[in-house]
Formats: C-alpha cells, sequence, structure tokens
C-alpha cells in the first residue's frame, strides 16, 4: 500500500508486512504465538489458584481430615509459626454460607422468574430494554454499598419490623425463634436476595427469549390466554435454564463477602434460629484476615479452598446446563 | 390447568362470549398479570431505594475537601478520601494495564484462531471465572504474590494483580461477542487486499469492533473500581497517600468505605456515605456510558 512513498527508500520500512520479507512472513506466527499465549493465561490462571491455595491450606488438611475439616464444630486458631497447632472446624462458617445462600435463592428466585416473564411477555416493547438495564445495573452497585446501605439504612426501617412481626407471629417455630439482633443470617440472606436478583433475571430472561416464537403462536391460535402461554409453553421449556440461573445465583452468594459481613453478624458459633449471628465461609475470612497470625491464615486459606471447590462445581455444571441451551449474550456483563 | 388446556373447543364461539370456565381464565389472566407487574415493580425498588438513600446520606459530605485531604479519626469530623480515591486510581490504573490487552488479546485468539479444542476450553474457563468468589482471589494473590512464591507484602501492584483477575473474563467475554459481531466479508475485504491475518486483526477487525470493546472494558473497571474483598488480602488498605509500586499497603475507597462503614462513630459513617456517593456515582456513570456506547454500536451495524 505504501510502494508509492516517494521519499522512503528504505526498502524495509514500506515493506514491512510485504509477502516477501522475511520479517513479514515472521509477522504471521509471532502474532498467533502471542495471542494463544494471552489466551493459556485464563488456564494459567487457573491452575495456579488451584495449587497455590491447596498446598497452601494443605497441613490443616492434613491435621484434621478434609471432611473432619468441614464437620467440626470448633475453630481456634493456633499461633505457631511451623506447625498447626489449633482447631480447625469450618461448619459454623459452612452452615452460616448454606443458611444465608438458601435464604436468597428461596426469595431471588421467584421473583427473577416473575420478573424475566414481565420483561420479555407482558412490558410494552419499549420499555422491555430500559427495564431489563434498571434490573442489571442494580449488578453494577458495589457489594460494600450494598452492606453500609444494608446496615445503616434497610435493616434498621425495613428489615427489623419486618423481623419483629415474623417474631410475633412464628416465634414458636424454632427457625423464627428471637432474640432479634437486627443482623443475622436473615438480613444478610436478604440482602444477597437483591445482590443476586439481576444475575438470574439476565439468564432466565435470554432462556425464554430464545423460545420458538411459533410455538407460542401455536398455542394463542388455540385460544390459550397469555398466562397459559407463559405457564403451560415457555416455563416448562425453559426449565433447564432457569436451574442454572439459579445455580448461577447460587454461585454468587455462596461467594459473597463484604455485604455479608456486614450483615451476618460475624459470631464464630451457629444457631438455628434464621434471627441468630454467624459467619460465612468467605465472611469469616474477610472478618480475621487482617489479624490473623500466619498459622490462622493457612486456616483460611483452607476455608477459601472448600468455598472455591463448591462454587466451582456449582459454576462449571451451571455454565454445562446454560452451554447446552445455545450460545448466550450478555451475560458476561452480570 | 393442564386439563383445561387439553379441554376440545367445540364451536368458535369468541373469548368473550365464552360460557363461565373462561372467564375464569380471562380472571387468571389478569392476575398473573398484576401479579408479574408488582414482581416488575418490587424489583425496581431496592435500586431506588439505595440510589435514593446513597444520594441523599453522601450529598452533604462530599465536597472539595473530601478528595484532597486525608481521613482524620473515625470521631472527628471533615476531611475525606484522599487516600482512597489516589490508592484506587493507581491500582485501577495497573489493572486496566494489565487486564484489558490480555483480555482482548484471549478474545482475538478465541475468535480469529478458533474454534478448536484449545478456544472453547478457554472459553468455558473464562465464564467460569466469572463466578470465582472475588475472597477467594485474594486469598490466591496472597498466597501466590504476598507470602508465596513472590514473596512481594502486601502493596500496590498485588493489589492491581487481584482486580485484573476479577476483570479478565468480564473483559475477554465481552470482547468475544463483539469481535463475533464483525463480518466476515470485512476480514476477507483485507484479505483480498493483501493484508496478512495480523493485519486484518490490527487494522480492520479490532477498529471495527472498538465501540464494543470499550463498552466491555468500561464494565470490567466498573466492576474493578467496587471490589473489595480481594484488596483485604493484597493492597492491605491504607490511610495515607502511598506512591509505592510494591512493599507498602495501599489504600482503596472501598477499603475505607468499609471499615467507616463498620465503625461506631457518626463522624466516619458519614464519610462513608459520601464515599458511597462517590463510589456509586463512578460506577453507574462507566455502567451506563458503557452501555450507551454499546447501543450505538450495535445500531451502527
Amino acid at each position: 500500500m505504501s510502494t508509492q512513498a516517494p521519499e522512503a527508500p528504505a526498502p524495509e520500512e514500506p515493506r514491512r508486512g510485504s509477502l516477501t520479507s522475511a520479517k513479514g512472513r515472521m509477522a504471521d506466527p509471532i502474532f498467533k504465538w502471542a495471542v494463544t499465549a494471552c489466551g493459556t493465561i485464563v488456564l494459567v490462571i487457573l491452575a495456579l489458584m488451584v495449587i497455590r491455595t491447596t498446598s497452601e491450606a494443605w497441613p490443616v488438611f492434613a491435621k484434621e481430615g478434609f471432611f473432619g475439616f468441614l464437620t467440626g464444630q470448633e475453630w481456634r486458631s493456633g499461633d505457631s509459626r511451623t506447625e498447626i497447632t489449633g482447631t480447625y472446624g469450618a461448619w459454623p462458617f459452612i452452615y452460616g454460607t448454606l443458611v444465608t445462600s438458601a435464604i436468597a435463592i428461596v426469595m431471588a428466585l421467584p421473583l427473577a422468574i416473575m420478573v424475566a416473564f414481565y420483561i420479555t411477555h407482558l412490558a410494552p416493547r419499549r420499555l422491555a430494554k430500559p427495564l431489563s438495564y434498571t434490573v442489571e445495573l442494580l449488578a453494577a452497585v458495589p457489594s460494600v454499598i450494598f452492606g453500609l446501605w444494608g446496615l445503616h439504612w434497610f435493616l434498621p426501617n425495613v428489615l427489623r419490623p419486618f423481623f419483629e412481626v415474623l417474631e410475633n407471629l412464628l416465634g414458636w417455630f424454632f427457625l423464627f425463634e428471637g432474640p432479634i439482633r437486627g443482623v443475622g443470617y436473615m438480613a444478610a440472606g436478604i440482602v444477597l436476595a437483591i445482590m443476586i436478583l439481576p444475575i438470574m433475571t439476565a439468564i432466565i430472561r435470554e432462556v425464554i427469549a430464545v423460545h420458538p416464537i411459533e410455538q407460542r403462536m401455536a398455542a394463542y391460535a388455540l385460544g390459550s390466554t397469555r398466562w397459559e402461554v407463559m405457564r403451560n409453553i415457555v416455563l416448562p421449556a425453559g426449565f433447564s435454564g432457569i436451574v442454572a440461573a439459579a445455580m448461577l445465583g447460587l454461585g454468587r452468594a455462596l461467594g459473597e463477602t463484604i455485604a455479608v459481613l456486614m450483615l451476618i453478624g460475624g459470631s464464630q458459633s451457629w444457631s438455628t434460629s434464621l434471627f441468630g449471628t454467624g459467619s460465612s465461609m468467605a465472611s469469616h475470612i474477610a472478618a480475621t484476615f487482617g489479624e490473623a497470625t500466619p498459622e490462622a491464615r493457612t486456616g483460611l486459606m483452607a476455608i477459601g479452598v472448600a468455598l472455591f471447590l463448591v462454587t466451582m462445581i456449582i459454576n462449571i455444571l451451571a455454565r454445562v446446563i446454560v452451554r447446552r441451551l445455545g450460545r448466550m449474550t450478555g451475560d458476561a456483563a452480570v | 390447568m393442564s386439563t383445561m388446556t387439553s379441554t376440545p373447543v367445540r364451536q368458535h364461539v369468541p373469548l368473550s362470549q365464552r360460557p363461565p370456565g373462561s372467564s375464569f381464565r380471562r380472571f387468571k389472566d389478569l392476575l398473573a398479570t398484576v401479579v408479574l407487574t408488582m414482581a416488575m415493580i418490587l424489583a425496581m425498588i431496592p435500586l431506588v431505594l439505595i440510589i435514593f438513600e446513597v444520594t441523599r446520606r453522601g450529598i452533604g459530605v462530599v465536597d472539595l475537601d473530601f478528595f484532597t485531604q486525608t481521613e482524620p479519626p473515625p470521631r472527628r469530623e471533615g476531611g475525606g478520601y484522599a487516600a482512597g480515591f489516589f490508592g484506587t486510581l493507581y491500582i485501577m490504573a495497573l489493572a486496566i494495564s494489565m487486564s484489558i490487552p490480555f483480555g482482548i488479546a484471549t478474545a482475538v485468539y478465541i475468535v480469529e484462531y478458533g474454534p478448536n479444542r484449545m478456544t472453547s476450553t478457554i472459553r468455558f474457563f473464562t465464564d467460569v471465572m466469572t463466578g470465582i468468589p472475588s475472597i477467594f482471589v485474594g486469598l490466591f494473590v496472597y498466597g501466590l504474590l504476598v507470602i508465596g512464591w513472590g514473596g512481594l507484602g502486601f502493596g500496590t501492584f498485588v493489589g492491581a494483580v487481584a482486580i485484573a483477575v476479577m476483570m479478565l473474563p468480564i473483559v475477554t467475554r465481552s470482547a468475544e461477542e463483539m469481535l463475533r459481531l464483525v463480518p466476515d466479508e470485512m476480514r476477507n475485504a483485507g484479505y483480498g487486499l493483501g493484508a496478512r491475518k495480523w493485519q486484518v486483526i490490527v487494522h480492520t477487525v479490532l477498529p471495527a469492533a472498538a465501540p464494543g470493546l470499550t463498552t466491555g472494558s468500561m464494565l470490567a473497571i466498573a466492576r474493578g473500581i467496587g471490589e473489595t474483598a480481594p484488596l483485604m488480602m493484597t493492597a492491605f488498605g491504607s490511610g495515607l497517600i502511598v506512591t509505592g509500586f510494591q512493599g507498602d499497603p495501599q489504600g482503596s475507597v472501598p477499603l475505607q468505605l468499609f471499615k467507616g462503614a463498620a465503625q461506631p462513630f457518626e463522624a466516619g459513617i458519614d464519610r462513608a456515605w459520601g464515599a458511597a456517593l462517590c463510589l456509586f456515582a463512578l460506577v453507574l456513570i462507566f455502567t451506563v456510558v458503557a452501555r450507551w456506547v454499546g447501543s450505538k454500536a450495535s445500531t451502527a451495524d
């Protein structure tokens, strides 16, 4: 393209990349090699993650045993530099993680399904896109802001009165036993529900948006109402997508740290009441990491490995399901 | 439910003139419409509440001092998050320079040199990586660089590495989608002019996808700015402005916000709301502008 350059007789410059120069011939393989190297970085990072953290946490697993670590009731960290002297039982934190995530899924999944159906089937066409953007904007709110808002506004103004009503009505049931401290599993779970709503809505929305229009039209032609089309045609077809969305939401809920840390109360024991305080795996790591001894950090690393394993399994399963449903766009953003 | 839809329709009567059963069906339809609309409204409420409350509590706190002064002890009023803003800017600049080139290069590899077994593996694990808990990324970078093979200690660089690991899959996935949107005719036109593959990619495909790449990168930045958990184990936090590249704990706005929100004194909590407003505004601006650029790009096709 620049062979006409009048005052540049040096052949190397203008002919760089042309088919005959040796430099040009090398450019393509080099470029390919470079982008391939960048591509493999993801795999290298993941491999390093597994190797580094597992080897770091190994002494704790070796002492407690993997299942002993998961089911142990007591967490008492030692301060030795060379060996593991404390007792490391992660059950209270695993329990906290499971309970808060369960609350979040139970509350967010039905809402996400309904919102997705509203956006795809009922919303005026012009509103559909702004509405889905608005819900997904919620995913952009940093976790720490959810924590701040949850702790200093949502909890005292909305959740506490709600908890008191709940305790009055259902206090005889072990899940809703008092005393109400405000912070606790329930508060963390409800804020988590708000946080995982966007990703679940986004995925369910995409799953039901790819549902073939012919089937719906056929159902309408048979005289179905919109509700019947949604309930009997689209919902069953989108079932696996909804499962995948729930699992991805669960993955997010399990790993969420800061907002849970600010709302769960941070005790190292566990209680059966949803109003009780506790810690989740992630929140316990974040809460104690700063002041922890090197040995305690080994224990925290072990919690991290357990958390990683669970979220990886859930994520891989969910992604496999989503993959089967065909190419998804847009969910990278949430 | 299923008995209702499988009931054979005997004659062609408009729905409005059907016997009572159909009015029950219409009632259910109406009920569903109302319930779904209410669900939609309910889903919007948290965002509105958060925006309202953060603005209300934060607006009085944010002034010039808030960006130029460091934070006094939590009991005292005044001062600001200069240390946090500086740290966030520093960390983000490093994280962006690490994650965005690598992310886009990975996407180029997946789209331009795929599909093959390698690219689909990378693609799959990029997806999975978006779901890795942020706290675990912090632990990983702590294990790898802070105490591990690197032994670098806390600091700006390791914090940036953690944020970059969080941003990388977001950049890659969105860049990949955008590169796929570039029509093959443009590539073929480039080849037709005698361009090599790398020339086609660098001079044709990437410029054509530029608005979309911007969108993805901005969304990733918006995500990265607000990350707190990974920084707890890597940057560690600091109340003073730290200019060192590595070795001294570095602050950031989310870390400082978290500390401010978790302590009992009113002045510190007020500053946390101020920081929340700044952080939120930044994230929202990035997200909205990114979407806007993206929608412009997709309507231009």
